[in-house]
């Protein structure tokens, strides 16, 4: 995956998602297309069963299209094994759990330093990068809690700050904002811009709240497995 | 890397520690019966080994019945009388000729009373099992030709009957005889078998023949080769005077058996080998059934944690990183349960040698071998759950609960 890129940084397609078959076939998506540069703040919307966990998963390169073509950074996805596309997310992409998806016995430290352990990050550098990206998620000082010891607030941002740790191009977050309240909502969201804004980290959030989504570039509307609508926001906006 | 995974596997052992003991039970106990059994058995050979060096090679046993252990159940075998002693002494390969029966009897004291076996023979046996008496006299040639109620005592009857006390002049009681005290054996310790060798009481053949047993019967010799004679050509004379005595022809074989002292060590080490064997074949069962057991809790473990095993993919983990993650925590379990077995066995090796008087003798080999062994049941059995970790899909994994 070489700097000199043409095409846009991700690309989908005509892409589909067929899951089961025959009498049990569900076209969880069906041909859809999108385009996202680099630095962009994406909200996706849609109703409950539309395609858009699904579509995350893709663009995450967890799961692959079963029809049309997905190119990330010009590589096309549907093209590499499980393990290159878990080098893959590892190197590029960061994610955002509906639910968090936090390792319920290991400290805030520990859940984020984990992606590094897979990269083969020695221990004090390790340690280093994830108190500097718990320092960034306004987390410096609960280092040693359990999730359990942490508001779901501060749980999401453990999990953002694992996202972050290893400084992605993408971040993906899946309702990031589903179990909190509009307070707590807020200051997530706060944090997501910040970081598009001051790292160029270039963000995929699903949500279903309007005023979440309000902060973002651009707001992808999903209806039965398609994208409806793309609606321009202006840039303009101060937290 | 590999550290780290060590790291992690153990912190997942020890958040569930109870039931990582009881998964690898299996695993201990197989490798503590092996540790064991091959230590007690180094030990009992070594001093097997030993034993008969103390001995000497220059001593024969002359027992009836064809099989090493005595007569067979089916045979009826004319049991030696005192006139085979006679005529072995005849014979000039032989230095020495004790005539011995046993007889189990408790002796008693005052207050004391000691069970233990009595031994009829004669003062050749004192030379040929290699007794030295530590205070007093061996038996009278009056004394033993007319089975005169005298006695000479071992250590621990000794001790058990006057503690420390002389007993030389004083007089015990064997059933119902009463029998003088002429002496005292020196401590001789343990026996091959771990039996306690100073346990008994010397008597003359006569004495314990009419007064104990009540039959003219001779249960075996121990002989003594003259100088400079070999074993082989001793056997061979015995051999032949004992053929022509039982007036046995040509073509049948021998009702009696002499044996060196090699025969009876190589007796005495297969018997043990029989038993290392054995129990050797109990822990490889043992083994394996921990190695299921190992396999069965990671199976589990891999079905609890599969959330994480989602999220660990979902974050970047290769396949063969989970893969490495999970096998290195099955190995870890039952390297660890190798090494509580290691220990486990060396401790009742330990104490088995204590209790039967032979070395202890741990051995550095066995120690490996178990270890190996051990880290191999954790490949073996921790592969499968392993690889089924690695195979989820991290999306379903993720949806899991
Ligand atoms: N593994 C699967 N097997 C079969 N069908 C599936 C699977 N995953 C998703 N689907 C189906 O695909 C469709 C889209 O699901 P998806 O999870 O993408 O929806 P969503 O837009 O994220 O919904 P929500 O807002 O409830 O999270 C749904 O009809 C769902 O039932
Ligand atoms: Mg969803």
């Amino acid at each position: 995956m070489g700097e000199e890129t043409t095409g846009p940084l991700i690309a989908l397609r005509d892409v589909s998602r067929v899951y089961g078959e025959g009498e049990a076939e569900v076209r969880a998506l069906d041909g859809v297309d999108l385009t996202i540069g680099e630095g962009e703040f994406i909200a996706i919307m849609g109703p409950s069963g539309s395609g858009k966990s699904t579509a995350m998963n893709i663009i995450g390169c967890l799961d692959r299209p079963t029809g049309g073509s997905y190119l990330f950074h010009d590589v096309e996805v549907g093209r590499l094994d499980r393990d290159q596309r878990a080098i893959l997310r590892r190197e590029y992409l960061g994610f955002v759990f509906q639910g968090f998806n936090l390792l319920p016995r290991s400290t805030a430290l520990e859940n984020v330093e984990l992606p590094l352990i897979y990269k083969g990050v020695p221990p004090a550098e390790r340690a280093a990068r994830a108190r500097s990206a718990l320092e960034k998620v306004g987390l410096a000082g609960r280092e040693h809690h359990q999730p359990s010891q942490l508001s779901g607030g501060q749980q999401q941002r453990v999990a953002i700050a694992r996202a972050i740790v290893d400084n992605p191009m993408v971040l993906l977050a899946d309702e990031p904002t589903g179990n909190l309240d509009t307070h707590r909502s807020r200051e997530i969201m706060e944090l997501l811009v910040a970081l598009n804004r001051d790292d160029g980290i270039t963000i995929i959030m699903v949500t279903h709240e309007e005023d979440m989504a309000e902060y973002a570039h651009r707001i992808v509307l999903f209806v039965d497995g398609r994208v409806q609508s793309e609606d321009y926001r202006p840039a303009e906006r101060e937290g | 890397m590999l550290w780290e995974t060590v790291r992690l596997a153990l912190l997942a052992i020890t958040r569930n520690a109870l039931r990582s003991f009881l998964t690898v039970l299996g695993v201990v106990i197989g490798v503590a019966a092996v540790i064991a059994m091959v230590t007690i058995g180094q030990g009992s050979s070594e001093q097997v080994t030993s034993d008969v060096e103390s001995l000497g090679s220059d001593v024969l046993m002359l027992r009836p019945g064809s099989s090493f252990g005595g007569p067979g159940v089916s045979e009826t075998v004319a049991e030696f009388t005192l006139r085979d002693a006679d005529a072995l002494r005849e014979l000039s390969v032989l230095s020495a000729v004790a005539p011995v029966v046993n007889s189990p009897a408790t002796a008693v004291y005052g207050n004391a009373n000691s069970s233990t076996t009595v031994t009829g023979s004669s003062n050749d046996y004192l030379d040929v099992a290699n007794w030295t008496i530590l205070r007093g006299r061996g038996f009278s040639p009056a004394e033993e030709s007319s089975g005169a109620a005298v006695c000479i005592l071992g250590e621990s009857v000794r001790q058990e009957l006057f503690g420390n006390a002389d007993p030389t002049g004083e007089t015990i009681r064997i059933k119902t005889v009463s029998c003088d005290v002429i002496g005292y054996l020196e401590a001789k310790g343990a026996g091959m078998m771990g039996q306690d060798q100073d346990d008994l009481i010397l008597m003359p053949i006569r004495a314990v023949q009419r007064r104990l047993v009540g039959s003219t019967d001779v249960s075996s010799f121990q002989l003594a080769l003259a100088p400079g004679v070999s074993a082989d050509r001793g056997t061979r004379e015995i051999e032949a005077l004992m053929r022509e005595r039982r007036r046995i022809q040509i073509d049948e074989a021998d009702d009696f058996r002499v044996m060196d002292m090699a025969q009876i060590a190589s007796m005495l080490t297969s018997v043990n080998s029989v038993l290392t064997g054995l129990l050797s074949a109990v822990a490889a069962v043992s083994l394996l059934v921990g190695g299921i057991g190992i396999m069965n809790i990671m199976l589990v473990s891999v079905t609890e944690r599969t959330r994480e095993i989602g999220i660990r993919l979902a974050i970047g983990a290769t396949a063969r990183q989970v893969l490495t993650q999970f096998l290195v925590e099955a190995i870890v379990l039952s390297v660890l349960g190798g090494v509580i077995g290691i220990l486990l066995g060396f401790a009742i090796a330990f104490a088995a040698a204590r209790l039967m008087a032979i070395p202890f003798t741990p051995s550095i080999e066995i120690v490996g071998l178990a270890f190996v062994f051990s880290g191999l049941v954790g490949v073996v059995f921790g592969y499968f759950p392993a690889r089924r970790a690695a195979r989820l899909d991290p999306i379903e994994a993720l949806r899991h609960q």
